[in-house]
């Protein structure tokens, strides 16, 4: 009962403290409780604007025509596409937040890193998989070895790596410095792997059937895969922004829980 | 510098019989991809530089998160944190005291195998440059690995995961640049010079990422 008061008390402690705490400076965002205010405020407007454009993407993926030649598989763009796009920008914003964690050392920066993993995990996944979809009717087959599913598979299999590592280490903050090492680094390779993959891709199948880039995109479906771009990015950062949230909050439980069982072992 | 390298050599050849084990599994691995494809020579032949390559690749992971582990149980990579050298040239010294150990020992073993395999002179001698070439850079990359894996208990697994998929480029142009060797078209030296490239790269990128993780993953 003690334990549940005391922690109570913290918890008051903080919400009085997140009042008093307003933001001037971009800088004052590296304060996890201003951030935690922020995210409060600005997630239902996020959610929100990612809900519309997903309708108004998703509506017009289903009623614009489809291709003349690939009928209506051409739809399965509207996904994959901007999934792909979004497989390496999730990867950008881990590779900056990578730098954050070592250069400045900052929470957030540890946090955000940690939170973005996991969506990029996903969000490849779906470009395989929606990839794969689309290849079956269109090319005959699951899977190519084509240079650039074969880069985006590896994509995959690094963010598999690094969700691994940061589950493998139990000390929070320096499972974020090493995995933030291991981040850069890969970010160094990536594009090493891209070129080299290239390379072995025109060297074993050269001129081959697969093509990615399909007819040259027209206005029609132009629009449909802009929004639904747009929705996709907006999609992430809400993921990411709420990812971000509950891991600060997972902390404070958990840090919070450490203090209660220290404050119940003084009193007996 | 030579100390550490004199060091880290006979520790490696003395204690364990590391190097050896790395041979062993080479041997094993390449002798049992014929009972999967079949005893088919010209298959073999055919698929031979690809086999020694990748047999390599695994072998050299293998025994890549001994790297650092030993050093950090009887305290000495505390000893290599503090002292006043970059640590990245101390890393840079125990990868090459560990390619020499247990890299080297593959490339000599290479040829033999590629016997096994029905290779001609040619394309054992491509498959031997190619891999005196570039297992270094797998040593160099794995570091980063092996780093960041220090403090694990059981951190081998995860080593190879995280390194093998940063390892590609290097096994790509290995394996082209011996096929280029036997097959006729294809130029030898763009994807050899490339090779070189990545193992100089790498030969930075790997110690200093090594040292960043070593330096952050201490308590």
């Amino acid at each position: 009962m003690i334990r549940i008061r005391a922690s109570g008390a913290i918890l008051a402690q903080k919400e009085s403290m997140t009042e008093s705490l307003a933001i001037t400076k971009i800088s004052d965002l590296a304060n996890p409780t201003r951030f935690l205010a922020l995210a409060a405020r600005i997630l239902p407007w996020m959610a929100g604007a990612t809900a519309l454009l997903f309708a108004i993407g998703l509506y017009l993926s289903f009623t614009t025509e489809g291709d003349y030649q690939q009928g209506d598989t051409v739809r399965i763009m509207y996904v994959h596409v901007p999934a792909a796009w979004l497989s390496m920008m999730c990867y950008t914003v881990m590779a900056i937040s990578a730098i954050g964690t070592l250069v400045w050392r900052h929470p957030l920066a540890d946090v955000s890193h940690k939170a973005a993993a996991p969506l990029g995990a996903a969000f490849t996944l779906i470009a395989l998989v929606t990839g794969s979809l689309w290849g079956k009717p269109m090319w005959g087959t699951w899977w190519v070895w084509d240079a650039r599913l074969t880069s985006v598979f590896v994509l995959f299999l690094m963010y598999l790596g690094l969700i691994a590592l940061n589950r493998a280490l139990d000390d929070p903050s320096r499972a974020a410095r090493v995995s933030a090492v291991l981040i850069l680094v890969g970010f160094v390779n990536i594009p090493i792997i891209k070129f080299s993959v290239d390379w072995w891709n025109t060297l074993h199948q050269p001129a081959s059937v697969v093509r990615l880039d399909g007819p040259t995109i027209d206005a029609e479906f132009l629009w449909p895969l802009l929004i639904m771009a747009v929705a996709f990015t907006l999609l992430f950062f809400t993921l990411h922004i709420a990812a971000m949230r509950n891991e600060i909050w997972r902390r404070r439980v958990t840090a919070q829980r450490r203090m209660a069982a220290r404050m119940a072992g003084k009193e007996e | 510098m030579t100390d550490l390298l004199l060091r880290d050599l006979k520790l490696a050849v003395r204690a364990g019989g590391g190097a050896l084990i790395g041979v062993l599994f080479f041997l094993t691995v390449v002798a049992v991809i014929p009972f999967g494809v079949g005893p088919d020579l010209n298959l073999l032949s055919r698929i031979g530089p690809a086999i020694l390559w990748i047999g390599a690749l695994l072998s050299a992971l293998l025994g890549l998160d001994r790297l650092f582990q030993t050093d950090r149980e009887d305290g000495s990579l505390d000893l290599m944190l503090m002292q006043e050298h970059p640590l990245a040239l101390t890393i840079l010294v125990k990868c090459v005291a560990h390619w020499i150990a247990t890299g080297l020992p593959l490339v000599l073993a290479a040829p033999l195998l590629g016997l096994f395999m029905n290779m001609n002179e040619v394309a054992i001698g491509a498959v031997m440059l190619t891999l005196l070439v570039g297992s270094p850079a797998i040593t160099f990359i794995g570091a980063v690995g092996a780093a960041v894996a220090v403090a694990l208990p059981r951190g081998g697994l995860l080593v190879s995961i995280l390194v093998l998929p940063l390892a590609i480029p290097v096994l790509i142009f290995g394996v082209s640049a011996s096929y280029a060797a036997v097959e006729e078209p294809a130029p030898f030296m763009p994807p050899f010079l490339i090779l070189i490239a990545l193992t100089m790269f790498f030969a930075v990128l790997g110690p200093v990422g090594a040292a960043l993780a070593l330096k952050n993953a201490g308590d």
